[in-house]
C-alpha cells in the first residue's frame, strides 16, 4: 500500500510540475501587458524595459520558472507584484473561505443525493418523480441564478441571512454558518441534482442485477439488499462523479464568492488574474492542482477499500 | 440475466422500430424546446433588423426608461442602453460561445477519441492519459488563470473551455469505437479490403452518432452558462453585450428596476433549461427510454381468481395451476409469455422443466420464487407450496419462506454472488436471515457446507472474494448458499450450463447426492435432455410458453408423444453424448 500511495503521489507532483510549467509558459507571453499596467498609460520604451528587467522577466521562460520553483521548494512562493504580500500565506488563508464552503457543502450533496437516490431507486413512482423533477430543475437553472434570487429571498427580503460577507469560523461559529449558508444551498443544488441522478441510475443498474436476485432467494431482508450490497457496489461510481463535482464546486464557488463577497480562492484569483499579478496566479495554480491531485488519490483509496478486485492493501 | 428474461425482445422487436429522428417529433418535449431555441436563435440572428439602436449605443433620455416608452420597447438601462437591443445581442453572444465551445470539444473529442480507440494500445494510452489530465483541472479556475492571455475575450476563452470539455466527448466516442470495433462488421470490412479511415468515417460515426448529438446539446448548454458566469464576474469587454453582464447590471439596480434583472435571466433560463431538456429528449429518442425504478414489490397480480384449485394429495410439495405470466409491450398492452403452467412435484422427487431459451420456463421459476422483474405482471393462476397460495403473499411472507422453504442456485455462477463481499460474509448473511442463528455458529455452518460441496480449502474459500475464485467453485459456493437452510423444494436454472463440462457431471452428482441427504424436491430447469436423463423423475416440456408434454422421464425418453419434445430429444441427445463421454469416465475412475 506505502509503494502504491508514493508511487501516486509522485504522479502528483508530476503533474503538478507540468501544470504549472504550461501555465508559465502561457502567461509569458503577457509579460509585456503586465509590466506595461503597472507602470500606467504614460510611460517610456526605457522604464518598461527596466520594470521588465526588475521583474525578471527578460531572462529565458524556463530559467525563471526553474526561479520559481526553486523558491516554492524552499518554501518561498514570492510575493505578489502589486502588493508585496506574501503568496504563501494569502493563498492559504483564501482557500480557507473556499473550502469550507465547498466541504460543507459536499458533505450536505453526500447525505442528501443517496438518500434521495436510494428512495428514488427503490420506491419508484411519485417519490421517484419528485427526485427527478428536483434534480433536473437544480440542472436546468443556472447557478447563478438561483444565488441570486437566494440572496433577495432570505438575505434582503426576510433579512434571515447575512447578504454578503465572511466570518471565519474561529471567529465567531454561528455567524460563520449565517455567512456560508446560502452559499452552501447554491452549491448544493447544483450538487445534488448531479448526485442524485448518479446514485439513482447506478442503485437501479444494481438492483437488477443477478446476485441481488439470489441474496432475495436466501431470505435476507430488502433492507440489507439494498443498503449493504446495492449500495456498496454502487458507491465506487458514484464516488468518481462525486470527485468530478467536488472540482466543479470549486470552479462554481468563484461565481459564489463574487455574488456574497467572500474573501476566497475564486475572487482572489479573479482579481490577481485581473491585474495579471504573475507570481499570485503560479502560487494559485499550484495550490489547486496539488489539491485535485489530493481528492484523487483519496478517491482512488477509497474506491480500492470497496472495491476488492481493486484493493491494493 | 438468464437468457429468458429477454423473451420480451421478440414483442418489441414485432413493432417496427421507429427511427429516433421520428420518435424526437412525437415528443412534445422535445419539440418544445427546439422550436423555443429555434426561435430565440432566430431572433438573434434578425437582431439587425428588429432594432433601431446599436447594442453600445447610450442616450441619456433612455436610462431607466420604462418598459414600452417610445424607441425602449423594453426599456432603457442605467447606462441608456436599449435593454431589447442588447437582449438581442447577447442571444447571439451566447449563441456564438455555445457554437465555438462545442465544436472545439467535439472537434478535438471525436478526432482523438477514434483514432485513441480504434489504433493500439499505446497511443490509447498517451491519449487517455492527456484527457485525464484536462478532466482533472478546475475548469473556471483555469480559464481565470489564463485571462491575462486571453484578455478575457469570449471567444478566446470559448476556444479553450472547448478543450475542457473535449474529454467527455473522448471517452463518449472512444467507448464506442472499441465496442464497435469488435463488432463483426468492422472485420467484414476490413477483410473487403477498406481502409481504415473509410471504416472510421462510415460505420463508426454512424454508431456514435446517437451518443455525441445528445452530449452536444449538454455541451451547448454548459458553454452558454459558463459565458454568462464569467460576464457575470465582468470578465470581458464591457462593449460585448452578454446575459451575465446585463444580470450584474441589473442586480445592481434590483430595487428600482426589477425588470432589468427579470428580462436577460429569464432568457439566460430559458435557453439553458431548454438546451438540457433537449439533450434529455434526445437521450430517450437516442438510447430509449432510461431504466425505471426496481419497485420491489408484490407481484402484482391481475384478476386475482384463480381457477377451480384441483385437489392436492399429502404428498404434492409444489403445484403451480394454470400460471401466466405477461410483460407490458412498449404499445400498452400485455404480452403473455408463460400462458397456462401446470406443474406438480412432489416432495424429494425431481422434476426437470426443459424447453429451449425463450420458452418461459425461467420466468416460471422466478414467479415460484417470487423474484420476477418488477414489470412482470401475474396475469392468472395459482402456486401454492404445501398447500399454502404463494401469490398474492407480501414481501416478508415469502421472504420467510425463502431459503428455508425454497431455494434456488441460478445459472450463471460468477453475476450471483456480490462482488463487494467475500464468499464467507454472503453465505453467513443468507444462513442468519433464515435460519436465525448466533455468528459463530453460522460461520461453522458454512465451513462445513462448503467442505460438503466438495471445495478442498473451505477457510481460503471463505475468505476470498468472488473474483478470486473459480466458475465451478462459484457455482458450489451457490450451491452451498441455496441449501444451507435445508429447503423443502431446491429451484435449479441451469445449474450446469455456464461451467465446462468435466465440472458439469461434478454438480450433477453434487446435486444428486444433497437431494438424497436432505430429502429435498428439485425443480431442474434446462434445455439439456442429457441432465434430465441424468437425475430426474419426472419431466414437463415447456415450448413458447406452454406445457406442452409431461411425464415421467423414462417414459418420455423412450416415446415422446409431441414432436416438439421429439425434436429436442434427437437434437440434444446428440450434443451430451458427445459432451459427457469423458467426465463420465474420470468420475468413475476417480470416484471409485
Amino acid at each position: 500500500m506505502i509503494p502504491y500511495i508514493l508511487r501516486r503521489f509522485g504522479a502528483g507532483i508530476l503533474l503538478a510540475l507540468l501544470v504549472t510549467l504550461i501555465t508559465f509558459t502561457l502567461l509569458s507571453f503577457s509579460f509585456d501587458a503586465v509590466v506595461r499596467a503597472r507602470l500606467g498609460s504614460a510611460t517610456t520604451p526605457e522604464a518598461v524595459a527596466a520594470m521588465t528587467a526588475t521583474l525578471g522577466f527578460d531572462r529565458p521562460v524556463l530559467v525563471q520558472y526553474f526561479d520559481w520553483l526553486g523558491g516554492v521548494l524552499r518554501g518561498d512562493f514570492g510575493t505578489s507584484l502589486f502588493t508585496s504580500e506574501p503568496v504563501g500565506p494569502a493563498v492559504a488563508s483564501r482557500l480557507a473561505v473556499t473550502l469550507s464552503v465547498v466541504l460543507v457543502a459536499l458533505v450536505i450533496t453526500v447525505i442528501i443525493s443517496v438518500a434521495l437516490g436510494v428512495v428514488a431507486a427503490t420506491r419508484g413512482g411519485v417519490v421517484d418523480r419528485l427526485a427527478q423533477a428536483a434534480s433536473l430543475f437544480g440542472y436546468v437553472v443556472p447557478g447563478l441564478l438561483i444565488a441570486i434570487v437566494l440572496v433577495v429571498v432570505f438575505a434582503i427580503n426576510l433579512r434571515l441571512l447575512p447578504a454578503t460577507g465572511y466570518t471565519p469560523f474561529n471567529v465567531n461559529p454561528s455567524k460563520w454558518a449565517a455567512t456560508i449558508t446560502i452559499p452552501v444551498i447554491v452549491l448544493v443544488i447544483a450538487g445534488a441534482a448531479n448526485i442524485t441522478a448518479q446514485v439513482r441510475g447506478t442503485m437501479i443498474d444494481e438492483l437488477r442485477k443477478d446476485y441481488v436476485r439470489t441474496l432475495r432467494t436466501r431470505g435476507i431482508s430488502t433492507r440489507s439488499i439494498v443498503l449493504k450490497h446495492a449500495l456498496r457496489n454502487a458507491a465506487g461510481p458514484a464516488l468518481t462523479v462525486l470527485s468530478f463535482e467536488f472540482i466543479t464546486m470549486l470552479g462554481g464557488a468563484l461565481i459564489i464568492e463574487k455574488v456574497f463577497a467572500l474573501p476566497g480562492f475564486g475572487t482572489f484569483a479573479f482579481n490577481s488574474s485581473l491585474q495579471g499579478d504573475i507570481t499570485v496566479i503560479m502560487g494559485i495554480t499550484l495550490f489547486s492542482v496539488l489539491l485535485v491531485v489530493s481528492i484523487n488519490l483519496l478517491v482512488d483509496l477509497v474506491n480500492g477499500w470497496l472495491n476488492p478486485k481493486a484493493r491494493i492493501f | 440475466m438468464s437468457v429468458e428474461e429477454l423473451i420480451v425482445e421478440p414483442a418489441q422487436k414485432a413493432a417496427p422500430r421507429k427511427s429516433p429522428w421520428r420518435k424526437l417529433l412525437e415528443d412534445p418535449q422535445a419539440v418544445v424546446t427546439a422550436s423555443l431555441l429555434l426561435v430565440i436563435a432566430i431572433l438573434g440572428i434578425l437582431t439587425p433588423l428588429l432594432t433601431q439602436h446599436g447594442p453600445n449605443e447610450a442616450s441619456l433620455d433612455a436610462i431607466n426608461a420604462p418598459m414600452g416608452s417610445p424607441g425602449y420597447p423594453l426599456g432603457g438601462d442605467q447606462n441608456g442602453q436599449d435593454i431589447l437591443t442588447r437582449l438581442l445581442h447577447s442571444i447571439n453572444t451566447s449563441m456564438i460561445s455555445g457554437l465555438i465551445g462545442t465544436s472545439v470539444a467535439l472537434a478535438i473529442g471525436v478526432t482523438f477519441g477514434l483514432i485513441g480507440g480504434y489504433y493500439g494500445r499505446k497511443l490509447q494510452g498517451a491519449t487517455e492519459w492527456v484527457f485525464s489530465l484536462i478532466m482533472t483541472f478546475p475548469g473556471i479556475l483555469l480559464l481565470i488563470i489564463l485571462m491575462p492571455l486571453t484578455k478575457g475575450d469570449y471567444r478566446s476563452t470559448m476556444l479553450i473551455y472547448g478543450v475542457l470539455l473535449s474529454p467527455g466527448i473522448y471517452r463518449i466516442v472512444r467507448n464506442q469505437v472499441v465496442g464497435v470495433k469488435n463488432e463483426l462488421f468492422v472485420d467484414a470490412a476490413k477483410v473487403s479490403g477498406l481502409s481504415d479511415l473509410r471504416i472510421l468515417a462510415r460505420h463508426v460515426l454512424f454508431v456514435v452518432r446517437g451518443p455525441i448529438i445528445i452530449a452536444a446539446a449538454f455541451l451547448g448548454g454548459s458553454a452558454i452558462g459558463l459565458q454568462s458566469g464569467l460576464a457575470f464576474l465582468g470578465v470581458g469587454s464591457n462593449t460585448i453585450p452578454s446575459f451575465g453582464a446585463m444580470i450584474a447590471d441589473g442586480f445592481l439596480n434590483l430595487y428600482e428596476e426589477p425588470t432589468q434583472f427579470l428580462w436577460p435571466s429569464m432568457l439566460l433560463g430559458v435557453i439553458t433549461a431548454s438546451m438540457v431538456l433537449l439533450g434529455n429528449a434526445l437521450r430517450d429518442a437516442f438510447e430509449g427510454v432510461r431504466p425505471k425504478p426496481v419497485k420491489r414489490s408484490v407481484v402484482k397480480k391481475q384478476a386475482a381468481q384463480t381457477g377451480a384449485r384441483e385437489a392436492t394429495g399429502p404428498e404434492v410439495l409444489l403445484s403451480v395451476r394454470d400460471l401466466a405470466i405477461a410483460y407490458r409491450t412498449p404499445s400498452g398492452e400485455l404480452k403473455e409469455v408463460v400462458k397456462g403452467v401446470n406443474l406438480t412435484l412432489d416432495g424429494g422427487h425431481t422434476l426437470g422443466l426443459v424447453g429451449e431459451s425463450g420458452s418461459g420456463k425461467t420466468q416460471t421459476a422466478f414467479a415460484i420464487l417470487g423474484v420476477l422483474p418488477p414489470e412482470a405482471v401475474i396475469t392468472r393462476g395459482s402456486i401454492t407450496l404445501n398447500g399454502r397460495e404463494l401469490l398474492g403473499l407480501s414481501e416478508r411472507e415469502l421472504r420467510d419462506l425463502r431459503g428455508r422453504s425454497i431455494a434456488y442456485i441460478p445459472q450463471e455462477p460468477m453475476s450471483n454472488l456480490d462482488p463487494s463481499f467475500s464468499v464467507g460474509d454472503q453465505l453467513i448473511e443468507g444462513i442468519r436471515a433464515s435460519a436465525g442463528m448466533p455468528a459463530k455458529e453460522a460461520k461453522e455452518r458454512v465451513l462445513a457446507l462448503l467442505k460438503r460441496v466438495g471445495i478442498q480449502d473451505p477457510q481460503r474459500t471463505f475468505n476470498s472474494y468472488p473474483h478470486q475464485i473459480s466458475g465451478g467453485m462459484a457455482q458450489r459456493v451457490l450451491i452451498a448458499g441455496a441449501v444451507a437452510s435445508r429447503p423443502k423444494l431446491l429451484i435449479a436454472d441451469e445449474p450446469t450450463t455456464a461451467l465446462d463440462v468435466t465440472v458439469q457431471a461434478e454438480i450433477l452428482d453434487l446435486l444428486r447426492d444433497l437431494q438424497a441427504e436432505l430429502n429435498m424436491a428439485v425443480l431442474l430447469v434446462t434445455h439439456n435432455f442429457g441432465v434430465v436423463a441424468d437425475i430426474c423423475d419426472r419431466i414437463a416440456v415447456m415450448q413458447d410458453g406452454e406445457i406442452v408434454e409431461s411425464g415421467k422421464a423414462l417414459d418420455i425418453f423412450a416415446a415422446p408423444d409431441h414432436p416438439y419434445t421429439a425434436m429436442l430429444l434427437n437434437s440434444i441427445l446428440d450434443e451430451y453424448t458427445v459432451r459427457s463421454d469423458a467426465p463420465m469416465a474420470t468420475h468413475n475412475t476417480a470416484g471409485k
